[in-house]
């Protein structure tokens, strides 16, 4: 069996358009297979970032048929092959050449980010730290992330708003709820996140927890409990009026 | 021709693997600057994909567990031929490497009482394990990498190496590319650690990623360093089969470790029927008492399912060559059973097996809390890489160092499951620091103009041939079918001189080789210049396993079936002559020392 795909093909600095390839398919096939075959067979230079081919690296983000996703984790049975598939680069990055996007602004954004900061082992804990299953159950929800950025690319406040250089994206509010929900943390990241990461561009429409690929609530668990927190401590009336009192 | 940039670092770290990145924090740590090449963008390396979890004998499940023991599993492993020195160690060190992760923000499985859970598995004597859930890689690498980025490493993301140069002997500096824009860089460096992974890609059916090509192993060799132990192979018994896209991708020992069992088409669970003798005290003498192991019970001996990978994976090839095998050629993994055993065995199995559960589901439409999946042998990891000195990490050649799956010496004839995460974090430490001791203590190199010249005008050639040259991904695939073929699991010395004789044929086209289109993340190309690595690795691994003419660990010869004294005491070391060409020399074991002779020994009951 034939199918078509509509890749994206661009050099560096030049325009792009979408390119017709039609490849033999097989059963079990996904995406990334499809892109691979024609990469060997059809087009050398058509460049695609991929790794572990199994969802667990996060390199192969793309847009599929208009939807974000991974090309290694979408099987070619789940799409309608009478149509040609259009295999295009996340939007929300500057693409670098087809299908690779310039994600290196993540890798920036996490840099300013507070990093961990354990409180120190105490002394009924006999030399390790005691932590029960229950509360490190929503940590590592948060810690299953791959970092594919998906969920940055539906960012609408990053896709359409482009505010890069204010918003961090739901990858990194999850990165600091992961932090701030840890049990042995210290830090504390409130006062980043409305003002410097301004949390509250945010309005929970969920784009980001709809394509995160490992299934992490990012709004429900992460996002909105952050906001909670911040509200609780910015807007709190009694909170504001005891802190005008004692300065 | 002139470089687009040049570097210069106390320390260059190839690779950002959890050996690496542990590496660069130590280098760090040291106060040197530090420099960081990886193939792929950050937190992406293969470590990634680890599942099972970290071996430390830190013992939270089992008090009786301790290094020594630890320290005789990983000898018994490796059947006798590791280095008894990293092996001691690595027993060691590893539970400080795994509480430092804690402090660092891992966040492991918990025992009831809060500590770290540890879990069973293959060729471990107690509950050793820690894990998360079934994505451990991933805890390990993310963790090391948000360390790393505050601590000033320089990371030079997507910059592949193409040739290590030597300043008078010693190791002075790397030529690299940049896939963004395929433009040169020229690294200087004092110190460099190579840390960069294993060679998985050279076969067909494999679980690493497109990374595994056996860079540092090949960059190393052709720089003059001497390789051992390239026989050794191991092939990981559960790798999916089915769909053929997937073909080769792992599926955790941990589903064994809960409680999963191996049948055949008979529905016979065919582990119970050969386990062979060193083993037999450890092992359970029935399912039940088998499960009750699985189960966290103290008095029961281990499952044949969680015997050594080599064999298991020879077990499940047997089956599938009687012809009791699955559909797809494969053998039955079904951990979908316990629920005789538990309530809620799905959601425990979804708990316990994530990332399994998702795979299959899928990729393979498969649920595997209802049905059995459908497995078999992959190519794995390579116990054999660089020579170095067990407590420095240094290569034979001064100022080059190794950690993790390129370095060899630990695993002997075959790795335990989960002592390879250990081995990063132990022995990546070590490199750094020693690393950063070396460099403090030696002069700048210097890179000669010439030689990086010739190694940026040799690498671009594919270019000027164009399309009408071989096409690279052709030979790489030619190679892949006949390693598969000829130097898998079960080996004959008339195959392997067949592969030889190949492997010469596959460097000829190789040399063609060409590639049309921009330089600019051109796949094509990136494969002409692994190409080499893997061909270099391939001619390595099929020299050694001609020359040991016994069976063991993952080395299985068909016309040598058992072990024997005579290679009990050696490991073969593979060099480049000064012709280019490559030599395979016996290297005698060090002796063990009598402390840990009866270690050993006390062990063994």
């Amino acid at each position: 069996m034939k199918a078509t795909f509509q890749i994206w093909r661009s050099e560096p600095g030049g325009a792009g358009a979408l390119e017709s390839y039609t490849t033999e398919i097989s059963e079990g096939m996904v995406v990334l297979d499809a892109v691979h075959k024609i990469q060997a067979e059809q087009s050398p230079d058509l460049a695609c970032r991929w790794n572990c081919k199994a969802g667990k690296c996060g390199s192969c983000s793309a847009e599929i048929n208009g939807q974000p996703k991974l090309m290694c984790m979408t099987r070619l049975n789940s799409l309608d092959l009478t149509q040609p598939v259009t295999v295009e680069p996340m939007r929300a990055f500057p693409i670098i050449k087809d299908l690779v996007t310039d994600v290196s602004w993540n890798f920036r954004v996490k840099k300013g980010l507070k990093k961990f900061k354990p409180r120190a082992v105490r002394p009924e804990e006999h030399g390790t730290w005691r932590m029960a299953q229950r509360d490190v159950d929503r940590v590592q929800e948060f810690r299953k992330c791959i970092e594919c950025f998906l969920c940055q690319d539906v960012c609408h406040v990053l896709r359409d708003h482009g505010k890069h250089e204010e918003f961090i994206g739901p990858r990194f509010l999850l990165y600091s709820a992961q932090l701030e929900m840890h049990p042995l943390d210290t830090d504390d990241r409130l006062a980043d996140l409305k003002h410097k990461n301004n949390i509250g561009y945010c309005n929970i429409t969920k784009c980001c927890t709809k394509v995160c690929p490992e299934h992490i609530h990012i709004t429900d668990n992460a996002i909105i409990p952050l906001k909670e927190r911040v509200v609780d401590r910015y807007y709190d009336p009694v909170t504001k009026l005891l802190r005008m009192i004692t300065g | 021709m002139a470089a687009h940039a040049t570097y210069s670092y106390d320390v260059l770290i190839i690779g950002a693997g959890g050996a690496g990145l542990r590496a660069a924090i130590e280098a760090a740590g040291a106060g040197v600057s530090v420099g960081l090449i990886c193939k792929s963008l950050l937190g992406k390396a293969h470590t990634v994909m680890a599942e099972g979890g970290i071996a430390a004998a830190m013992a939270h499940n089992d008090d009786r567990d301790s290094w020594k023991v630890h320290f005789a599993d990983t000898m018994r492993g490796g059947q006798y031929v590791n280095n008894w020195r990293m092996a001691e160690i690595h027993a060691k060190e590893a539970p400080d490497r795994v509480r430092e992760l804690e402090a660092w923000g891992a966040v492991f499985d918990r025992t009831p009482d809060g500590r770290i859970n540890q879990r069973n598995f293959g060729g471990h004597r107690y509950p050793r394990l820690a894990h998360v859930g079934d994505r451990t890689g991933l805890e390990l690498i993310r963790t090391l990498q948000d360390h790393t980025i505050y601590l000033g490493v320089t990371v030079h993301m997507e910059y592949t190496v193409i040739d290590l140069i030597l300043d008078g002997g010693r190791a002075a500096g790397v030529l690299a590319y940049d896939r963004e824009r395929a433009r040169f860089h020229v690294f200087t460096a004092k110190a460099i650690v190579l840390a960069t992974g294993g060679v998985g890609r050279a076969y067909k059916v494999t679980s690493n990623s497109w990374e595994g090509t056996g860079d540092g192993h090949a960059l190393a060799y052709r720089a003059g360093a001497e390789l051992i132990d390239m026989e050794f192979i191991q092939f990981h018994p559960t790798g999916m089969v089915w769909p053929p896209s997937v073909k080769g991708i792992l599926v955790t020992e941990g589903v064994r470790g809960e409680g999963g069992v191996l049948r055949n088409s008979e529905g016979r669970r065919f582990m119970f029927d050969d386990i062979p003798d060193n083993y037999k005290p450890q092992t359970a003498s029935d399912p039940e008492e088998g499960w009750r192991y699985t189960q966290g019970d103290k008095s029961a001996r281990r499952p044949p399912e969680l015997l050594t990978r080599d064999h298991v994976s020879r077990c499940i090839n047997r089956e599938v060559k009687a012809g009791r095998g699955s559909p797809h050629g494969g053998v039955f993994l079904d951990i979908a059973w316990i629920k005789e055993k538990i309530s809620d065995a799905e959601g425990h199995i979804k708990r316990k097996l994530p990332s399994m559960y998702h795979q299959f589901k899928e990729l393979a439409d498969l649920d595997i809390t209802r049905e059995a999946m459908e497995v078999g042998p992959t190519t794995h990891y390579i116990m054999g890489g660089i020579r170095v000195n067990a407590d420095s990490q240094e290569s034979t050649i001064p100022g080059l160092f190794a950690a993790g799956e390129c370095a060899a010496g630990i695993n002997g004839a075959n790795r335990l499951g989960g002592n390879s995460l250990s081995d990063l974090i132990v022995f990546g430490k070590r490199a750094g620091e020693y690393a950063a001791e070396f460099a403090k203590k030696n002069r700048v190199t210097r890179l000669d103009d010439g030689a990086v010249d010739r190694a940026m005008k040799k690498s671009l050639e594919p270019f000027d041939r164009g399309a009408a040259g071989e096409n690279p991904y052709k030979v790489q695939y030619d190679l892949q079918d006949t390693m598969q073929a000829l130097v898998g699991i079960v080996r004959t010395e008339s195959e392997m001189q067949e592969a030889l004789l190949k492997i010469a044929g596959f460097n000829e086209r190789a040399a063609k080789v060409g590639i049309d289109g921009h330089r600019e993340y051109n796949a094509g190309w990136h494969t002409c210049i692994d190409l080499r690595n893997l061909l270099d690795v391939s001619e390595a691994i099929a020299r050694c396993a001609i020359e040991r003419r016994e069976s063991r660990g993952g080395h299985f010869r068909e016309d040598y079936p058992d072990k024997k004294d005579e290679f009990a005491t050696v490991n073969f070391g593979t060099k480049r002559q000064a012709d280019g060409t490559m030599t395979t020399y016996r290297i005698p074991l060090p002796p063990i020392p009598p402390e840990l002779k009866l270690i050993i020994e006390e062990q063994k009951q």
